[in-house]
């Protein structure tokens, strides 16, 4: 590529391999009452058609962390206050509105919680996901529409000519997340990241949402980030996983070692607060405590208020993610604390 | 109760029933039924409306108004200064020649209310379009940009409720209205709009955190977009129900105005003139020439309320349930 425009400062151009690449976000929120680290110091990367799973219970920064990429934050009072993101080599946070807005939706999109209040109740669902399409592509009106049927058609929504006419308050919560499925795909995106796309669905539907977003990114070869508090989605979904507490990444692994045989304590907390049949009778395992208060965060470890094997240690010295039989934890038990 | 009360289904049912066809389409039953009709918001307020049976009423008499204020005037020949008669006394109770008798100079009491109800209507409407036209652009801007600019503009709208309204319209109204329709329209509108724009202004705060505008923004819909294509159809239903209140509102206004002599001036048929020229009606015993521009005056206003009521209930997403 001839130098047309000069970077404005030397960097290492990231892997070509990897889609995402996040490295030490920091995102804050600016309020009254002081300074929230919603997002603090993530670092993870996404490569090209894979999954990466983001778990974490409610207030640790997981759907802060995709507003961020998608830049959907209000600025102010949030602010992303250090890092970078890497889109497809481009960087995110260097970008001008104008050519982000570009990205979204055409290549990178979002599946939202909500299906019931995502859709706009004054539209025919047809003109929703169309309207996608004739932002981001040099269609006409009526192309855009037979495309938005195909889209309703490809997630598999019967009869999408009659469907596309409809109003969203005509279809079912199921029926809506399909169509937002639709929307976000209907301009085949790299990348797609789904903050909980199933949370407030019954599990009979749940179950057929997460088979269609998964034959949707394998027909496509799209990267899907899937945040979830359901284990049993990430044991079915992804390929990697990061377990988020207080806006930081405690462990990295692939799905497998991370769900077979959690390291860090809170992990590990996760997994044992799912019941099973084995444990049929007893009282159910918990996590004691919450998310420690973001104006008040403990001085050392932010999961040491709430860990079953903390150490004095833990209250002085905040862990790094370092690497544990090829995955990556942050915890002082499995390191040396410093002295 | 009439057969045809027992086959409508009761209030909601209409969704309910869409909702429990897509359960069925969802569990892979008879889709056939998705053919029946789509109906958007406006169309299923419209339903709402229609069974709300004052505001049909209301709506009727309504029509009746703008229908005698568009063709009126061109049937009942009226003229303010040089009528037929001039000459004549005055006076006469209602009678089949002049149905609402004659006023103090002779003119025919039923042809001034016709002519008012002219100059009355366009007041009603034009005022609420100007003063919904800045209100909406206003509030929208304000509500929508946030920060800075709303904190400018809801300062301005605050000096607008600060100032004693009625003093301002009288002054405005003699100073720079020189009695015509078009100048009262406008001085209505421009004093009238920080009350949509109030309104219109707090609907885009909370629509603005809605997902569906987080879900515009993700697929890339731009700013100005969102507000005007997205946000804007959702905020309407209460902004619609403010400007009919405010017709009406404006409607009794220009009356008032009218009747102190500060408005319209007295060479034009209004409401207001007839009344101010009745001030001495009852002491009179000549009680026609208060009693039926009055009553074309309460007539109108109540059924603007109506129609205001009917907008409210078929509008308010909290009847949907």
């Amino acid at each position: 590529m001839a130098a047309t425009t000069p970077r404005p400062a030397l960097e290492p151009m990231p892997d070509s391999d990897l889609l995402l690449d996040v490295k030490d976000l920091r995102t804050y929120f600016h309020v009254m009452d002081g300074t929230v680290k919603a997002v603090d110091g993530l670092n993870f990367s996404i490569p090209r058609g894979r999954t990466l799973g983001v778990v974490g219970e409610s207030g640790c920064g997981k759907s802060v962390t995709a507003l961020t990429i998608m830049g959907l934050l209000d600025i102010p009072p949030a602010e992303v206050a250090s890092g970078s993101m890497h889109f497809d080599g481009r960087d995110l946070l260097a970008m001008e509105e104008d050519e982000w807005r570009q990205l979204r939706g055409s290549e990178m999109a979002m599946i939202f919680q909500e299906p019931m209040t995502s859709l706009n109740p004054v539209f025919r669902v047809g003109d929703q996901i169309s309207e996608s399409v004739i932002h981001h592509m040099d269609v006409s009106k009526s192309e855009a529409q037979e495309r938005a049927i195909a889209a309703l058609s490809r997630v598999g929504i019967a009869f999408p000519e009659r469907r596309a006419r409809q109003y969203p308050h005509e279809l079912s919560g199921g029926m809506r997340q399909r169509v937002m499925i639709a929307m976000a795909l209907a301009c085949e995106p790299k990348l797609i990241i789904a903050d909980e796309p199933t949370t407030a669905l019954d599990v009979t539907i749940q179950a057929q949402i997460l088979e269609l977003i998964r034959e949707t990114q394998e027909e496509t070869g799209a990267a899907l980030m899937l945040i979830t508090h359901d284990l049993g989605v990430v044991a079915e979904m992804v390929d990697e996983v990061i377990v988020m507490y207080a806006g930081r990444v405690v462990e990295h692994g692939t799905a497998e070692e991370v769900l077979l045989d959690p390291k860090h304590p809170y992990s590990e907390g996760l997994l044992a607060s799912i019941p099973s049949r084995a444990s049929r009778g007893q009282r159910l395992n918990i996590i004691k405590g919450a998310v420690p208060n973001p104006f008040n965060m403990p001085g050392g470890c932010n999961f040491a208020p709430r860990c079953p094997y903390r150490f004095d240690a833990c209250d002085e010295h905040d862990p790094r993610l370092k690497p544990l039989d090829g995955r990556q934890v942050a915890c002082w038990k499995y390191q040396d604390v410093p002295s | 109760m009439p057969p045809d009360e027992q086959n409508k289904m009761p209030e909601g049912d209409v969704e309910a029933h869409a909702r429990l066809r897509e359960t069925a389409a969802d569990l892979g039953g008879a889709d056939n039924e998705v053919a029946l009709e789509s109906l958007s918001q406006w169309q299923l307020a419209w339903r709402r409306f229609k069974r709300h049976k004052m505001a049909m009423v209301g709506a009727v008499i309504f029509i009746t108004v703008v229908i005698i204020a568009i063709i009126g005037p061109f049937l009942v020949p009226f003229e303010m200064l040089n009528f037929p008669g001039a000459m004549e006394a005055g006076g006469d109770p209602p009678s089949l020649e002049h149905l609402f008798g004659t006023d103090r100079d002779g003119r025919d009491v039923f042809g001034m209310t016709v002519h008012g109800a002219r100059t009355s209507i366009m007041v009603g409407l034009g005022s609420v379009f100007i003063a919904g036209f800045v209100g909406v652009t206003v509030g929208s801007t304000a509500g929508f940009l946030g920060g800075k600019v709303d904190n400018v503009l809801m300062r301005v709208v605050d000096v607008f409720f600060a100032i004693p309204f009625l003093f301002v319209i009288l002054v405005a109204a003699q100073f720079l209205g020189h009695g015509d329709v078009f100048s009262i329209i406008l001085i209505f509108g421009l004093l009238t709009w920080p009350l949509i724009a109030r309104l219109v202004r707090a609907q885009f705060l909370s629509l603005r955190e809605q997902d569906f505008v987080d879900a515009a923004t993700a697929v890339g819909v731009s700013k100005g977009r969102i507000a005007f294509r997205h946000v804007l159809p959702n905020a309407m239903g209460p902004v619609i129900v403010a400007m009919t209140l405010l017709m009406a509102t404006n409607i009794i206004l220009e009356a008032f105005v009218s009747f102190l002599n500060f408005g319209i001036s007295e060479t034009q048929a209004t409401w207001g003139n007839s009344l101010s020229n009745a001030q001495n009606a009852l002491s009179l015993g000549n009680w026609w020439w208060a009693f039926f521009p009055g009553m074309a005056i309460v007539l109108t206003v109540i059924a603007i309320n109506f129609i205001g009521d009917g907008l409210r209930d078929a509008l308010d997403p909290r009847t949907r349930e």
